[in-house]
């Protein structure tokens, strides 16, 4: 069961690289906080029932509902187009994202571990990395922002693989979350789309030698 | 006991700063967190090694840099306290600054003390937030921008830190050991998963760069000592580089000595070396003199983790180094406010006759880039000249050769600069303001005690160091 919901979160990676509008950013954000959801009820089973209740309340309302409705409140708010604006075509950003779940599959290979499922490994490897390439490969600040959540739901990931042993961990990874998507989206929504308006990368120039 | 009693002293000491709408409440609260800070500082040192409330120790590196940043937060808060009255601040901007300020050290201090990966990162995440404030004091354009690309860039690297951390820990489970206090990580050194362990490291050390100012993540660190105000700016341009030095350091001492160490000291040094060329590269086209500190910073940075890659002997020099740096840096960010107010410009060009208009200041700057160039007598120069006696008796040519040649253009192109601004004349005529000569007390007391712990370390501190130093085998 486990396995699917790590294999559904791998294809909302591929539909991420081809996604032509932020309104299905936003979708997918969704689908993956529910998914994390589902992986959390699953796969913790040694936590006590208060402790367990806190994660599982972050994933739906936090990450499923609060962060997508914020990022849908500052397109709106701000008037910020529809398009996704990439740098590169859906086509090679479908290779590249291709690329790096395979490269995580390869690497995880390597790995003779009995303590952490491979799966998680791939799920969560593949996420941070293709955050990454997001981050990189899009011209709006909201998109960078989309890319850091896929960031933190590949750690979120990775935190629940070994939730069981050290459950302390996983309760930082919430801490994470909170934190700095709070943080990030705080500034966004406060102050950034106020003063740029509609904001991509070119406008944040400012600063250089 | 007293780590906790100046834990809620700090928080009662933020919470009343940030509510305080008068200017005498401000004072007082500030000159209460010095007491606190003194009071911990003192603690530490009369009762050496202990460990309080589980999660922070009194150990040697830890008892260095907080008694450097103690020492260094006495100017800050005065400079903090001219700067928001020079012209007068709004009272709100003053509380979020002075609040944050406060923060900021409070949370680097404990960062220092933390023997627990998962509480240092805590602490790293709470410096980012403090700093972000100070960084937006001016709500202009370009402080949002910096403030953006610092809280994007750090929360980034937190998440890397984060992920190195859980590497880690899926280390030491292999080693049935469920806690991630530094002492577990040396305990299980020579068993450690050598596959976790490395891409722990590498995450770590790449997530912490964003503090250090290292390659790959020390972009938004530059934007951000530019844009925050001077005397934040010191504290980000030295102790906070410190507790990034701090984070990498206590992880790759508990792996020196293994297979992995050397590894992750080859890591280390490739970085240190791209560091340096990128701040040699811009440090000779730089035209703006808060974002030559900075990369100044970062070339010093380099410095300290190429000592750090060169044995115990390198480790004492990079630490001797360290607490220099943090002297004569904060002291060169303190002095930039006063060449603010003569001639209203970050920039070179607009700069020049410095000597004429504020005499004692530009002999205090000189005295500050002399110390800060490593020329004697200033202090850095020992250890620097310590830093490649540790890579000539390893053998390592080549790092050497690289280092002094990178060095050297660096020290041409920060000469350029500096002695334009002090010896040329301006391009434009400035008008000559009044500056107390009080108001540059503080950096020559910093200067002059780099020179003095680079000619005559005290004992204590050798001492301290050398202790630190035992932890690398």
């Amino acid at each position: 069961m486990l396995e699917t919901f790590i294999i559904i979160f791998l294809v909302t990676l591929f539909y991420l690289a081809i996604a032509n509008r932020m309104r299905n950013y936003i979708k997918i954000l969704v689908y993956q906080g529910i998914l994390l959801f589902l992986v959390a009820a699953f796969h913790l089973k040694e936590f006590n029932v208060f402790n367990l209740i806190i994660i599982l309340l972050e994933t739906i309302v936090f990450k499923a509902i609060a962060v997508p409705y914020c990022i849908e409140r500052i397109i709106r708010h701000n008037n910020i187009t529809r398009e996704t604006e990439p740098f590169l075509p859906n086509f090679v950003s479908l290779l590249i994202t291709a690329g790096i779940v395979v490269a995580s599959i390869l690497l995880s290979g390597s790995i003779d571990d009995l303590i952490l499922d491979k799966f998680f490994f791939v799920g969560a490897v593949s996420a941070i990395f293709t955050g990454l390439y997001l981050i990189v490969s899009r011209r709006k600040i909201l998109t960078h922002v989309v890319g850091y959540c896929v960031i933190e739901n590949g750690v979120f990931i990775l935190s629940l693989a070994v939730g069981n042993e050290m459950p302390a961990m996983v309760n930082l990874g919430v801490m994470l979350d909170i934190f700095a998507s709070v943080f990030i989206l705080g500034i966004f929504a406060n102050k950034i789309g106020d003063v740029f308006h509609d904001v991509d990368i070119d406008s944040l120039s400012g600063l250089k030698d | 006991m007293i780590t906790a009693i100046y834990i809620s002293a700090v928080v009662c000491i933020v919470i009343g700063l940030a509510f305080s709408r008068s200017r005498a409440l401000s004072t007082v609260l500030g000159v209460l967190f010095l007491a606190a800070q003194t009071m911990i500082t003192v603690h530490g040192f009369v009762h050496p090694g202990i460990t309080e409330l589980t999660y922070f120790s009194y150990d040697a590196l830890g008892l260095v840099l907080m008694l450097v940043l103690s020492i260094i937060s006495f100017p800050t808060l005065i400079h903090s306290h001219i700067y928001l009255t020079k012209p007068q601040a709004s009272t709100s901007s003053c509380a979020a600054y002075n609040a944050s300020c406060v923060l900021l050290i409070a949370a680097m201090t404990m960062g220092y003390l933390a023997n627990h990966a998962a509480v240092t990162w805590i602490f790293t995440e709470i410096t980012t937030l403090s700093a972000a404030v100070l960084i937006y004091h001016h709500r202009s354009k370009l402080a949002l921008e910096a403030t953006w690309k610092y809280v994007f860039v750090c929360a980034i690297s937190i998440c890397f830190v984060f992920v190195g951390i859980l590497f880690i820990s899926l280390a030491l489970l292999h080693d049935g050991c469920r806690d991630l206090f530094y002492t577990d990580l040396m305990a299980h050194k020579a068993t450690l998963n050598s596959f976790w362990t490395r891409l722990g490291f590498l995450f770590i050390f790449a997530g912490y760069t964003a503090k250090l100012g290292l390659f790959p993540m020390f972009t938004a660190g530059v934007d951000a000592k530019d844009k925050a105000p001077a005397p934040a700016g010191a504290l980000l341009a030295s102790a906070l580089m410190n507790l990034g030095f701090c984070g990498i350091f206590r992880v790759y001492a508990a792996i020196s000595g293994t297979p992995v160490g050397d590894w992750a000291r080859i890591v280390m040094l490739v970085s240190a070396l791209i560091t340096l060329f990128i701040a040699t590269v811009y440090m000779t086209r730089i035209s703006n003199v808060k974002r030559m500190l900075a990369y100044s910073g970062i070339e010093h940075m380099s410095v300290v983790t190429l000592g750090l890659c060169f044995g115990k002997a390198g480790f004492m020099a990079a630490m001797l180094h360290m607490v220099m740096h943090t002297f004569v840096k904060s002291g060169l960010f303190f002095h930039f406010t006063q060449l603010w107010r003569t001639y209203s410009s970050k920039m070179i060009d607009d700069m020049g006759d410095y000597l004429k208009l504020n005499p004692f200041g530009a002999l205090v700057l000189l005295f500050g880039f002399i110390s800060i160039a490593a020329i004697p007598p200033s202090g850095l120069f020992f250890s620097e000249l310590l830093v490649f006696k540790a890579m000539i008796v390893e053998g390592n040519w080549l790092v050497f050769a690289l280092t002094a040649f990178m060095l050297t253009v660096l020290l041409w192109a920060f000469a350029k600069s500096m002695f334009r601004i002090i010896f040329l004349p301006a391009s434009k005529p400035v008008e000559k303001i009044k500056i107390s000569a009080w108001e540059s007390l503080t950096q020559l007391i910093l200067f002059a005690l780099a020179a003095y712990i680079g000619f005559n370390p005290p004992a204590f501190l050798t001492e301290l160091i050398s202790q630190a130093a035992a932890l690398i085998s």
